[in-house]
């Protein structure tokens, strides 16, 4: 199951140039700022929004293709969409709303109530099915959202900024939960976002979207090494580590630990900005808690930043000044001692 | 307390006199009419006024015809608010317009232009008497139909309004679902506008059980065909001027009703 797309589309402020490429299985998402034509390019995906040419194509099946004359409408396109403020019809119950892509496709009302009821277990609201969508809390509305969404079946999973509207606590507990549904999901996953740690923290490749346009492709760590502008690298530019943590030391899973100030215990993500990361020809005594020592692949000049990959334990991204490399006598190949502080690394709990 | 607090209540603006007075003689105006009616109603005998053959006879049609100019408003309505608010082809606005004329067109005009249209030497009133064997003017369609043709347009700009407020992404999603277009009209779109229908069949219907200019000029006063209930009021103040009252009184409380089950809409900003 592959999904490919060029889409050229005419959004009010800009036009919209885009060339994806999706494999099945593959959760790939598109980060950008408000206004980058991230919510228009899952809007001409699911036929919401026409093509003034390119194609798109599902499994083979051309859903559109203005040259060709072809254009499905959105009701005959295998998608679903998810969107930011849930849109749950606010006149029919929680389970009405589960069933109503069910009952649209011609399915008997008692089977699709069935069927949405076992759903709405699935996402953990077995209870909830007679209430009116209003009475829901925004966790809750977007479980029923991605619950209505998921049973249909679609081959195409598009998530429209699915978390931004949730606050800080809901949204560990939804995204964690999210994470599970979408591992099970077999078809092609698309996830919009502009949180760029969400992107990093779910995504296996991301797409950066500025002004209607693909800045960069890549995995996560293909671009946090390599991003490709300004831009980019203030945006995903950051060191990010999965690991677990216990009483403030993070056990990281690709080797090596870091010790957090007021790390939760459990599957954590640790972030460490580039700019935040120091480096010493001779092992420091100061003040960092996490020291380790490692080997400089690569050095990377953007203008009054240098950014320094380091292989290590764990491997790291530095940038410093111009001025530091040549005070360090810094080239490529060069051992070096790598110092951050304990309170410069951002815990999350995954 | 250390600062100084505002005063809790917000200062009343003090009004010039001629204004008070003038605003007083307008309030007057729309109360003593009102005052008349009730204050001259022959209260121990309107139940009997309300049971004579007459009145009934005029409630009974306006009822009949004011209902079924709200239905075929309905029918004939929605579709058109729905392609107003949704559609965008050439002449739309023209169009909106004349469908909304008859909002402030005198209806004793719409009347004249009716049987110009439906009358007998009329624009399609001939061919419809000979081919299909349907009259319109005098009759109890005819009555309907000028109901409609004035009171539609009150139940087309509301519904459309509802439509226009919408958030559309409702019926995105619906179709990201899978519904038809109908599909999605009919479980989304329509009951989501449900107060926007409401209210403008509502006003519809207040609006046909009014009617008088229309109804008589193109339909006539026929007791138990066309006389409906202001036809009836106008005719019976000269023969009997008590019928006439309780007609009134009995409007009047309709359109109390309405004001009062429509007051969310209009008073409730206040």
């Amino acid at each position: 199951m592959t999904l490919e797309a060029r889409v050229l589309a005419d959004v009010s402020a800009f036009e919209l140039d885009v060339e994806l490429a999706v494999g099945a299985g593959e959760l790939v998402a598109v980060l950008g700022p408000n206004g980058a034509g991230k919510t228009s390019l899952l809007r001409a995906l699911a036929g919401l929004l026409p093509l003034r040419s390119g194609r798109v194509t599902l499994d083979g099946v051309v859903l559109e293709d203005p040259a060709a004359g072809i254009r499905l409408p959105s009701e005959r396109r295998p998608i679903g969409l998810v969107f930011q403020d849930y849109l749950l019809f606010p006149h029919l119950s929680v389970r009405e709303n589960v069933a109503f892509g069910l009952r649209a496709r011609g399915m008997a009302r008692v089977v699709a109530m069935g069927e949405a009821g076992r759903w709405l277990e699935r996402v953990g609201m077995p209870a909830e099915g007679d209430r009116k969508p209003a009475s829901l809390s925004g966790g809750q509305a977007q479980r029923v959202a991605l619950a209505r969404v998921l049973a249909t079946n679609p081959a195409l999973l598009l998530l429209d900024e699915p978390m931004a509207a949730l606050d800080a606590s809901t949204r560990v507990a939804f995204r964690r939960d999210l994470r599970q549904h979408l591992e099970s999901f077999r078809g092609v996953r698309l996830l919009v976002t502009h949180d760029p740690l969400e992107a990093m923290a779910m995504a296996d490749r991301l797409i950066i979207l500025e002004h209607g346009r693909m800045l960069q492709s890549g995995t996560p760590a293909d671009v946090t090494q390599h991003p490709r502008s300004r831009y980019v690298a203030d945006l995903v530019g950051v060191n990010l580590f999965r690991g677990r943590a216990s009483h403030d030391v993070i056990t990281l899973a690709d080797g090596g630990s870091l010790t957090a100030a007021g790390a939760a215990d459990g599957d954590v993500f640790a972030v460490v900005h580039p700019r935040t990361v120091a480096l010493y020809r001779t092992r420091p005594d100061g003040t960092p808690r996490n020291v380790w020592e490692g080997r400089a692949i690569d050095l990377d000049s953007e203008g009054d930043r240098v950014r320094v990959r380091l292989a290590g334990s764990p491997s790291i991204v530095a940038e410093v000044t111009p001025a530091a490399v040549r005070d360090l006598g810094l080239d490529r190949g060069d051992r070096v001692w790598i110092g951050v502080k304990a309170t410069e690394i951002n815990v999350y709990p995954a | 307390m250390a600062l100084p607090t505002r005063s809790r209540r917000t200062p009343r603006p003090s009004a010039p006199l001629p204004i008070v007075i003038l605003a007083s003689a307008g309030a007057a105006f729309f109360i003593i009419p009102l005052l008349g009616l009730l204050l001259r109603t022959p209260w121990t005998s309107a139940w009997q006024q309300l049971g004579s053959p007459e009145v009934l006879t005029a409630l009974r049609l306006s009822l009949l015809a004011s209902l079924s100019a709200t239905a075929i408003a309905l029918i004939l309505g929605v579709p058109l608010a729905w392609s107003f608010a949704r559609l965008t082809f050439p002449g739309r606005s023209v169009l909106r317009a004349l469908t909304v004329l008859p909002m402030v067109l005198p209806p004793v005009v719409g009347g004249v232009a009716l049987l110009l249209a439906f009358g007998r030497r009329g624009l399609l009133g001939g061919w419809l008497a000979t081919t299909l064997g349907v009259h319109l003017p005098f009759t109890t369609a005819g009555a309907i139909m000028a109901e409609t043709f004035v009171a539609m347009p009150f139940l087309v700009i509301t519904v459309e309004a509802g439509l226009r407020s919408m958030d559309t992404r409702f019926e995105d999603a619906a179709r990201t679902l899978g519904a038809s277009r109908w599909t999605v009209l009919w479980r989304v779109t329509l009951p989501l506008v449900r107060p926007s229908l409401i209210a403008g069949a509502v006003l519809c219907w207040a609006r046909a059980l009014g009617e008088f200019g229309a109804t008589i000029t193109f339909a006539g006063n026929f007791p138990g065909r066309t006389q409906t209930m202001p036809l009836a009021v106008y005719l019976a103040l000269e023969s009997n001027p008590e019928a006439a009252i309780v007609l009134s009184l009995v409007l009047l409380a309709v359109s109390l009703a309405v004001l009062i089950g429509l007051r969310d809409r209009w008073l409730g900003a206040s």
